[in-house]
């Protein structure tokens, strides 16, 4: 790299530092706030609550039934992996290894969900899923949350299946691997770390993903997000503690598959990857 | 089916060909190859040699002809169906598996008992000497231990077919010669059927009991190598075989298998390769050791030195004929480049094609 | 021919396998057909319904009553107003910072703080910020510690409470964007400006930003695109009856408030010409700017 010591250059270099030091400390209070809040037994107008307790979250289980909230995401979450996982995996394979007409064409429909934000197709999803009486169940659910997640899936896949040498898979036929072998035996070994990349960001996607569970829910099948939007939104009516023990709650659900996902993949490649032309939230 | 280890007599491409739109990249290919023998491939780069390997291979279709074990036909066989073993230019070993894994992918693909898989790979560990590399990953190995390994799994196979696609080309200059040399040393012990692509004219002459040299997707000579180095049929083959230096011109006479050639400002007297008439428009080729340096003979070219360059027992000079003609000749002395000298060619050595 | 009844047997897939569709070509089909029925056909669905509205007044009803009412005209102003200053003062930042952190050898802790606020969503931001950024919190409490205000800042319950809320779930990936592209470009070449007697602000200005300015549109389009869909921290964090009234509430509204879905859809489909339009503009500008960078030395 290259050094600049003049004093303006300094400056510039240290406001730089400043901004993104402060938005940072911004972020971790936030976050830390709710955690605090969660633990304490009364704060107001003070820095830090009076007392901590843990009292919060076992009433937050019982006010929001948390058991069955968290059920049905992660019932949700893990259907939308296994199905975004065997569309979009297979989809990749064919748009990696394949020349086709109408190829682009194809790539362009893949990336318009994740161009076009949750909020503005979800409205009409919602109601063609009504319309076929699978708004607000399971379903509905899983098959919105389907819409950005198979693309995404698509996406970060196709550059891990092109960097797997063709040869590779030739000399695997060659030496008498049928399609389920091939698969089997030499596809699917090299790929894992992609896979269990893509499948556990769509995890975190599916967990975190407010917008179109919120339009296709119905009482049985809201995800946790949905209920904590709910909750916060009818705020005078819980104990601020309380929400917050949700949303903690909420925090570790999102976070567990992050950290593992941060496992295999750059933090930049979670925007990036499935992003060079498109949104990841 | 697997066609493994079965008895055959003869593998036959019987006018293969195959096209990629309106592209003719291999055209009525036909050819018998015996049971042990080792064919080479061998043609410039976009002459359909790695396509008709391919297509033997069952990894591209063909769209004419058909591919004969004996009398069965097989061309429509998927490659994992047609039981042959094939090595790759870049080896395409499976990054995720060990040396052993890799070797014994082919047998437990054919749900060959665990006991009989472990005493092959073995075997074949033995043949390629790698004894004490089998559990390493081949990211481990060195460029010449990956195309050992890469050989042991197509040998380990026993397959009626052993395809080589440049499986030199990757290494350095050394090693190649070493490996070549390995090549022809397993293939001795195996007998392993075999065709090998190269575009290395030397690989093919050292390795190769007969020669198939393609051309712009099409055959244009089989034979022995010694039949190739000494007679090429056509002018690219003798290209090929080193035969550089050319000169165009037309066949002023000829008697019985002696033509002369008159180019410009000479003459120059060739064997014909081809059927050759006075009058007709020819090229007489020649290798550059088969042009010396002729001191005062009479009937020698008369050229001027433009360089020469020491190459250890003898020279190699580069000189141009009064109109213009490149000549590159051998000489045991130097001739000071500037100097006007004269060439003589043998004509026993030299070969006179239509133009 | 012998062989002729086998060639043409097959010689339709052959056709097939020489334009590249076989087998493993169909495997797209399974997603092609997932995204025309599950995103497409919706798409058309809503765009047709929004045409036969509920209400008297010929197809065009919704988007007449749409663009007469100011209580729903104005939720574009007032959507354009949290998005565009969001992006714009995302973009700003994300370049410096880029810039500096790209020399940084250790930048897997930054950015993955930076993705907690993306991977967590607007939801519990929201409400961390209603907390943090509340008359009794951290924020205001801090400031004042530090005497730079003698009250509490009022920022929840108003256009600044979605504004930083947008500000924090956004600017992330604008970042994380930009880093992958300021990461894409050859170290070598602002070394070779410098050799060459570019100060800091001239490498930047005639090396970088031209070679930055597509990824940046793109960035810019994407950080839009999702600042304008603004919802939960509108709802949650804002006035939404008042001036954080965005398009997404409209629309919302319109659909599980009083069930008139062709109006919910016309609304979303304004929300997607509107979202359409600037990323055009941006694409525009963004084509006479580099075409002007690159054709001549001049600058």
């Amino acid at each position: 790299m290259i050094r600049d010591t003049t004093i303006g250059a300094k400056l510039w270099i240290t406001a730089v530092w400043a901004v993104t030091i402060f938005f940072v400390l911004n972020v971790l209070a936030i976050i830390a706030t709710v955690i605090v809040s969660s633990l304490g037994t009364r704060w107001l107008g003070t820095w830090l609550p009076n007392a901590f307790t843990l009292n919060w979250y076992a009433s937050a289980w019982q006010e929001f039934q948390l058991g069955p909230v968290l059920l049905v995401t992660f019932q949700i979450a893990f259907t939308v992996v296994a199905l975004s996982g065997l569309l979009g995996v297979t989809a990749a394979y064919a748009m990696a290894r394949r020349d086709f007409p109408g190829k682009k064409l194809v790539m362009f429909l893949f990336l318009l969900p994740l161009l076009v934000p949750p909020i503005t197709f979800g409205i009409p999803l919602a109601t063609v899923l009504y319309q076929f009486n699978v708004g607000g169940t399971f379903w509905g659910v899983v098959l919105a949350n389907l819409v950005p997640t198979v693309p995404f899936v698509i996406l970060v896949m196709i550059p891990f299946i092109e960097q797997i040498d063709p040869k590779v898979e030739a000399a695997a036929r060659v030496f008498g691997a049928g399609t389920f072998k091939l698969f089997v035996h030499v596809l699917m070994p090299m790929l894992i770390p992609g896979i269990l990349a893509s499948l556990l960001l769509v995890l975190v996607r599916t967990v975190a993903m407010f917008e179109l569970t919120f339009l296709t829910a119905g009482p049985t099948s809201q995800t946790l997000v949905v209920s904590l939007y709910y909750a916060v939104f009818a705020s005078g009516v819980r104990a601020v503690q309380s929400i917050d023990a949700m949303a903690v709650i909420y925090m570790v659900s999102t976070l567990v598959w992050l950290l593992v996902a941060l496992r295999f993949v750059n933090p930049t490649q979670i925007v990036a990857r499935g992003n060079q032309s498109s949104s990841a939230h | 089916m697997q066609l493994a280890s079965m008895p055959f007599n003869e593998i036959r491409l019987d006018r293969m060909s195959r096209s990629f739109g309106a592209l003719n990249a291999l055209r009525d290919i036909s050819l018998s190859i015996r049971k042990g023998e080792f064919i080479a491939l061998l043609g410039p780069s976009g002459c359909g040699k790695s396509t008709a390997l391919n297509c033997i291979a069952g990894l591209l279709s063909t769209t004419g002809g058909g591919i004969y074990i004996d009398d069965k036909r097989i061309d429509q066989f998927k490659p994992e169906d047609r039981g042959f073993g094939m090595v790759f230019q870049n080896y395409a070993l499976f990054p995720h598996m060990s040396v052993r894994k890799n070797i014994g992918f082919g047998l437990k693909m054919r749900s060959r008992p665990k006991a009989e898989i472990d005493t092959k790979v073995d075997e074949a560990l033995a043949l390629v000497r790698l004894q004490g590399q089998a559990e390493k990953l081949p990211g481990q190995l060195s460029g010449g231990q990956q195309q050992r390994v890469a050989i042991a799994r197509a040998i380990v196979i026993e397959p009626p077919l052993v395809l080589m696609d440049e499986p030199l080309s990757n290494l350095d200059a050394k090693l190649r010669l070493e490996m070549r040399a390995e090549i022809r040393r397993i293939h001795n012990q195996m007998k392993a059927t075999t065709i090998y692509v190269t575009h290395d004219q030397d690989e093919a002459l050292s390795l190769a009991d007969r020669i198939v040299v393609l051309r712009d997707g099409a055959i244009r000579q089989v034979g022995t190598p010694h039949e190739l180095y000494e007679r090429p049929a056509h002018l690219d083959v003798a290209e090929f075989m080193g035969f550089r230096n050319r000169f165009t011109g037309k066949v002023v006479s000829r008697q019985g298998e002696r033509a002369t050639v008159s180019a410009g400002s000479f003459s120059v007297s060739g064997t014909v390769a081809e059927d050759l008439q006075p009058g007709a428009s020819a090229v007489l080729a020649v290798r550059p050791d088969d042009v010396t340096l002729s001191g005062d003979t009479p009937g020698g070219v008369s050229v001027t030195v433009e360089a020469i360059e020491y190459r250890g027992r003898e020279y190699v000079g580069i000189a141009r004929t009064p109109d213009g003609v490149e000549i590159i000749f051998h000489a045991d002395n130097a001739a000071a480049p500037g100097s006007t000298v004269s060439l003589s060619i043998d004509p026993a050595r030299a070969l006179v094609f239509s133009a | 021919m012998t062989s002729s009844t086998l060639q043409e047997g097959t010689s339709l897939r052959q056709k097939l396998a020489l334009r590249g569709i076989d087998g493993v070509t169909l495997l797209v089909l399974p997603s092609v057909l997932f995204v025309l029925a599950i995103f497409i056909y919706p798409f058309i669905y809503g765009l047709l319904l929004s045409f036969a509205p509920i209400r008297e007044g010929g197809m065009f009803a919704n988007y007449i009553t749409f663009f007469s009412d100011p209580y729903l005209y104005n939720t574009i102003a007032a959507t354009l107003r949290l998005a565009v200053p969001v992006t714009l003062l995302s973009v700003a930042a994300a370049v410096p910072v880029a810039m500096r952190v790209r020399l940084v050898r250790r930048q897997r802790l930054l950015t993955t703080l930076l993705v907690l606020p993306i991977t967590l969503g607007t939801v519990l931001v929201a409400q961390g910020m209603l907390n943090y950024l509340g008359p009794q919190g951290w924020f205001s409490r801090s400031l004042m510690l530090l005497h730079v205000i003698s009250s509490p800042l009022k920022l929840t319950n108003n256009y600044w409470g979605v504004f930083l809320s947008l500000i924090i779930t956004v600017f992330p990936f604008t970042f994380l964007l930009t880093l992958s592209y300021v990461t894409g470009i050859d170290p070598g070449l602002e070394k070779a400006a410098a050799t060459h007697g570019a100060s800091a602000w001239q490498r930047f200005r005639h090396v970088m930003l031209p070679l930055l300015v597509p990824g940046l549109a793109i960035a810019f389009c994407l950080t839009f695109v999702q600042a304008f869909a603004v919802f939960p921290s509108a709802v949650l964090l804002g006035a939404p009856s008042g001036p954080t009234r965005v398009i997404s509430i409209a629309a919302a509204q319109a659909a599980f408030e009083q069930y008139d879905f062709t109006m919910a859809s016309a609304i979303a489909m304004i929300m997607g010409v509107v979202q359409l339009c600037i990323v055009l503009i941006v694409l525009v500008v963004r084509n006479l700017f580099y075409r002007g960078a690159t054709s001549g030395g001049k600058g």
